[in-house]
């Protein structure tokens, strides 16, 4: 910091710092409080009453479901995956990779609509659930499995770059030390990455609570039953409850803070061991 | 007693080992020499069990290992870049062996933490078992790996250009050590290394290997005086590598006539520069003209130059090259003390 040669006038460094602060001010801290305004709009009780409804409370009660169901997947997936990629030698592995990256490459909408062509009634698998009496489309199901696929890639993606970056000596090492695969994998392999696993595991969280376009697509929109959050807040805004709508929206507002501050807090608590283990 | 067995191992077309036979006899710390690419790493990974031939088999103490798991081998490997634990601190990288066995050999916490700071001891780290990996030197690193190792231990002790990564004064303490630590455990060992200054003085027996073949296998002083090839005669120190014309079991260099050579036709002679020696300008023997001469510390290097233009490297001590008032465009007269021929160019 001290460095003469990469100092820059006072001027050139205030206009940046403004800068940027200006662009967050606009794009971010404005919308934020514009809907914590909206959703207090006309008071604390109303707030309250807008969240306290039944509709209201089985979107929360969807989401932390729909949430509950494909993080775990997703972290199932992502670790055995990026293992796969980083320790092991096989055919087809580049296209293992690509295909990871596929969920952020394809719109949500498309994502949504796979499965609606898929599992709908005119879909390839369709007939044969009406047979067994199975519903997909327009169910809890097909909004856990849109939500899987657009946020499958989080986990994988940051796990695999660390894996690949770590090696496999370690786990050699384990090996010639007499332990399993298994308790290589628990005692090497898993505490090596858990930063990673941490970190993808909340924007996972993050975007299948907050996703919006796939889960729209196959959802239906039936009010208490298949209206994820956001959903159901597109739903109050265009039903002109305002109060409801940024109600629900200040709920998903602060996940994001939370997540934010989880991941903070934790990068600030382990520092030591972050800069020991070398993340 | 540990045997390969004409093993082989390819990468897709990149033949690593082809078929490579070598024992190793208990209690003897082998070198595996040669240059990257020779197979060196790949043999001992497929000792580890990290690795399995393609073909051959590998035996320890008499019983085939061929198929047996690198969990199972109880063979101590110590990794170039070391591949401690970084999550762990030394302690518990040097416990992590003790703690991962099963069964009755398993022993309780209190023994461990015994053995772990005996361990910690003798690889003279006593008072740093709570630091990290992150937290060492690489020296300190490298003993860390050594007493992981040892920890379990293993009946052979297997290590992967163990000094590759040190610098020069500390590369010399540690093999210095590792050479009395062997003596004093009487363990099994093989080193790989490219350094032949490394193994000749490290090891009891040097395996020299090219291509994924073994060139010669042999105790570091039958390496470097009678090498069994021309790669070996090259890759163990300097060598004058020259021309020459072999009739009648003589081989003619320029004015110059060596005994050896079998075969009458060219061949290659290959001389070391302390066996070509500098001597007063005498009409007996043949002369050169001396082309350039380097002082290197104790030793001076010079080069010299036959009538036919075929040049030699000599090497000659400080007082041999005061005596003779060494100096450029000088004439002298030269005597080969040792000279091996091959059959061939000698590449």
């Amino acid at each position: 910091m001290n460095n003469q040669a990469i100092r820059e006038p006072a001027l050139v460094r205030w206009t940046l710092t403004i800068l940027a602060l200006a662009f967050l001010a606009l794009f971010l801290a404005l919308p934020l409080m514009a809907v914590l305004v909206e959703a207090f709009a006309k008071g604390w009780n109303a707030y309250l009453r807008a969240l306290s409804t039944d509709v209201t409370l089985s979107s929360i009660r969807l989401t932390l479901i729909v949430a509950a169901i494909s993080v775990p997947l997703n972290i199932a997936f992502g670790l055995s995956a990026s293992w796969a990629i980083a320790k092991f030698d096989f055919g087809g592995k580049s296209l293992l990779i690509s295909l990871i990256e596929l969920p952020f490459s394809v719109s949500p909408v498309i994502s949504g609509l796979i499965y609606v062509l898929l599992f709908g009634l005119q879909g390839l698998l369709g007939p044969w659930l009406v047979e067994n009496d199975l519903r997909v489309i327009f169910a809890v199901p097909g909004i856990v499995l849109a939500t899987i696929f657009v946020t499958f890639p989080f986990v994988a993606r940051e796990l695999i770059p660390l894996m690949e970056e770590q090696g496999r000596e370690e786990e050699e090492a384990a090996l010639t030390l007499g332990a399993s695969g298994l308790r290589t994998f628990w005692l090497v392999t898993l505490p090596n990455v858990r930063w990673g696993l941490f970190y993808g595991v909340l924007l996972c969280n993050a975007r299948a609570m907050g996703e919006f376009g796939a889960v729209s697509v196959v959802s239906g929109h039936i009010r208490g039953l298949t209206n994820t959050m956001p959903l159901h807040v597109e739903i109050l805004y265009n039903e002109y409850d305002f109060v409801g709508a940024f109600a629900v929206a200040s709920l998903l507002a602060l996940l994001a803070l939370v997540t934010l501050a989880a991941k903070t807090a934790l990068e600030w608590w382990h520092r030591d061991e972050l800069v020991a283990t070398g993340h | 007693m540990i045997e390969v067995d004409a093993v082989s191992k390819h990468f897709g077309d990149f033949m690593a080992l082809d078929r490579v036979s070598l024992s190793i006899g208990q209690g003897k710390l082998v070198a595996l020499l040669g240059p990257s690419g020779s197979g060196k790493t790949t043999l001992l990974r497929i000792l580890a069990g990290l690795e399995q031939p393609d073909l051959g088999r590998i035996r320890l103490g008499g019983v085939d290992a061929t198929g047996l798991g690198a969990r199972d081998r109880r063979i101590g490997f110590v990794f170039q870049h070391y591949a401690l634990f970084r999550h762990m601190n030394i302690a518990a990288n040097i416990a992590f062996g003790l703690k991962v066995r099963k069964g009755p050999q398993r022993l309780n916490s209190a023994m461990i933490d015994e053995k772990v700071n005996t361990l910690l001891d003798l690889v003279q780290l006593g008072g740093l078992a709570g630091r990290y990996p992150s937290q060492l030197s690489g020296g300190q690193r490298q003993r860390v790996a050594l007493a992981r190792a040892l920890a379990v231990e293993p009946r052979l002790l297997l290590l992967d250009e163990p000094f590759g990564a040190l610098d020069a004064q500390v590369r010399k303490d540690l093999r210095r050590w590792l050479r009395r630590l062997h003596d004093e455990m009487g363990l099994t060992g093989v080193f790989v290394t490219h350094d032949q200054e490394e193994a000749l003085e490290v090891a009891d027996e040097v395996v020299v290997m090219n291509k994924g073949r073994i060139e010669q296998i042999g105790t570091p002083s039958e390496i470097y005086d009678s090498p069994a090839t021309p790669f070996v005669y090259r890759f163990l120190g300097n060598v004058n590598a020259v021309a020459c014309n072999v009739s009648g079991g003589n081989a003619r260099i320029e004015g110059l006539h060596v005994a050896g050579g079998t075969v009458d036709g060219r061949g290659t002679a290959f001389i070391r520069p302390h066996d070509v020696e500098l001597l007063e300008l005498s009409p007996d023997l043949p002369q050169a003209t001396v082309r350039l001469v380097t002082v290197l510390g104790p030793l001076v290097r010079a080069e010299v130059v036959l009538p036919d233009g075929t040049a030699l490297e000599s090497e000659l001590t400080r007082d041999q090259k005061d005596r003779l008032d060494l100096r450029r465009g000088q004439e002298v007269s030269i005597f080969l003390r040792k000279a091996k021929v091959f059959v061939g160019d000698g590449a």
